[in-house]
């Protein structure tokens, strides 16, 4: 019962290591990054959904659209307003937003999230062509 | 102790209520909400059918020049990459010689122009796919409509798929497929693969969903019919009851949707 100060001292070490997380990172957090929007998505005000909505459940709404698409072949969305859109990550949505490294990759950088969409739907080929003609 | 038995109950009680009024509020809000639930709906011009099918006039082919612009116009539109390899290339359609599309049907004195003659092969689209039944995350599945897809964002590259088809079909992506794609015939409407991934003909689905027959189709010259095998009336079931046909490996059980009339 001697060794009181020997398990406070192992105990405050204890935590500083497993805290370690915490205070590496606390002064280190930048704030949410600012999106551009292309002119296109710019005029057409609203996408799909409410900006919100989207911000908070683009990766939902994709999972859905995909396997309506793939699954059930059913290619048209009707939104809450009655607006109708083909279900398309690469013709639908990456149209308007044809400006990844502004729009998808800030946020996907800034929540360190790696999705792999653009393995397969184009990064975009307009951008691409862009850049070779 | 009586006492705090008295307390818990207590407690207990009024958790249970707010808990029962906590499940009842939402309808509330939900009746007076007069917003819209988001749904899905089918193309009003897509293509429909009970089986789809592919009848292949072999007459009207002479040689690989005929068959040239029809594979053309499928590897374009779905951006198939050009790998000279042919370990590693991705074939959705191509020409094969007779004897190895119908390796059971190689006669001695074989007929000259059969001999000689190039034939298009593509997946076959069996009604009884050892392909999906291979395949351990249904990433390879069988529509309604008769059709073998492939969902490649669920494919995990395991090629069980690959060692069940008796037609070989089916090509893997040993390779990104990115860097074998020519960018000036790219087609951004139809996404490319990533390496790792199997990929067949899919009988042209994303057109079929818009109302348009398949490309191969629409390139042939009417070299190939296409309609629903079920429908009784179709011009694919006209051609198959004026002509004699033969299927690639028919004996195997596997039912292929692809006819060839020799």
């Amino acid at each position: 019962m001697n060794d009181k100060s020997k398990i406070i001292a192992g105990l405050v070490i204890f935590f500083i290591i497993f805290a370690f997380p915490i205070w590496y990172n606390m002064f280190k957090s930048k704030p949410a990054p600012e999106l551009t929007l292309t002119e296109k998505a710019k005029a057409a005000k609203e996408c799909v959904r409410s900006k919100e909505y989207m911000t908070k459940n683009h990766m939902q709404l994709l999972d859905v659209w995909r396997d309506k698409v793939v699954r059930h072949d059913t290619r048209v969305y009707v939104n809450t307003e009655g607006k109708e859109f083909k279900m398309s990550l690469s013709n639908t949505c990456l149209d308007c937003h044809s400006n990844k490294a502004e729009f998808c990759d800030k946020c996907h950088d800034y929540a360190s999230v790696q999705p792999y969409c653009w393995d397969c739907h184009i990064d975009n080929p307009k951008e691409k062509n862009d850049g070779k003609q | 102790m009586e006492n705090s038995k008295r307390i818990f109950l207590k407690i207990a009680g009024v958790s249970a209520l707010g808990l029962g009024t906590g499940i009842l509020t939402p309808n509330v809000f939900a009746s007076s909400g007069q917003k819209k639930e988001a749904g899905f709906k089918k193309d009003s011009n897509a293509l429909t059918a009970k089986r789809w099918g592919m009848v292949i006039d072999t007459r009207k082919i002479e040689s690989s020049d005929d068959l040239e612009p029809i594979i053309n116009a499928c590897n374009k539109i779905h951006n198939i990459p050009e790998i000279k390899n042919h370990k590693h290339e991705i074939k959705w359609i191509w020409e094969e010689e007779f004897k190895h599309a119908f390796p059971s049907k190689g006669n001695k004195y074989l007929n000259e122009r059969i001999k000689d003659l190039p034939f298009l092969v593509l997946c076959n689209q069996c009604e009884n796919a050892p392909c999906v039944k291979a395949c351990p995350t249904k990433a390879t599945f069988q529509r309604d409509d008769g059709i073998v897809l492939m969902d490649f964002h669920r494919c995990i590259g395991c090629r069980f798929c690959m060692a069940a088809c008796p037609y070989g079909s089916r090509s893997f992506n040993f390779k990104d497929p990115k860097e074998h794609i020519k960018p000036e015939t790219y087609n951004p409407e139809f996404p490319r693969r990533t390496k790792g991934v199997v990929e067949k003909c899919n009988f042209c689905a994303e057109r079929l969903a818009v109302g348009k027959k398949p490309a191969c189709v629409e390139a042939s010259d009417g070299a190939i019919i296409f309609g629903d095998l079920e429908d009784s009336e179709s011009e694919i079931r006209e051609v198959l009851n004026s002509n004699y046909t033969i299927r690639r490996k028919q004996a195997l059980g596997t039912g292929p949707s692809i006819f060839y009339i020799i």
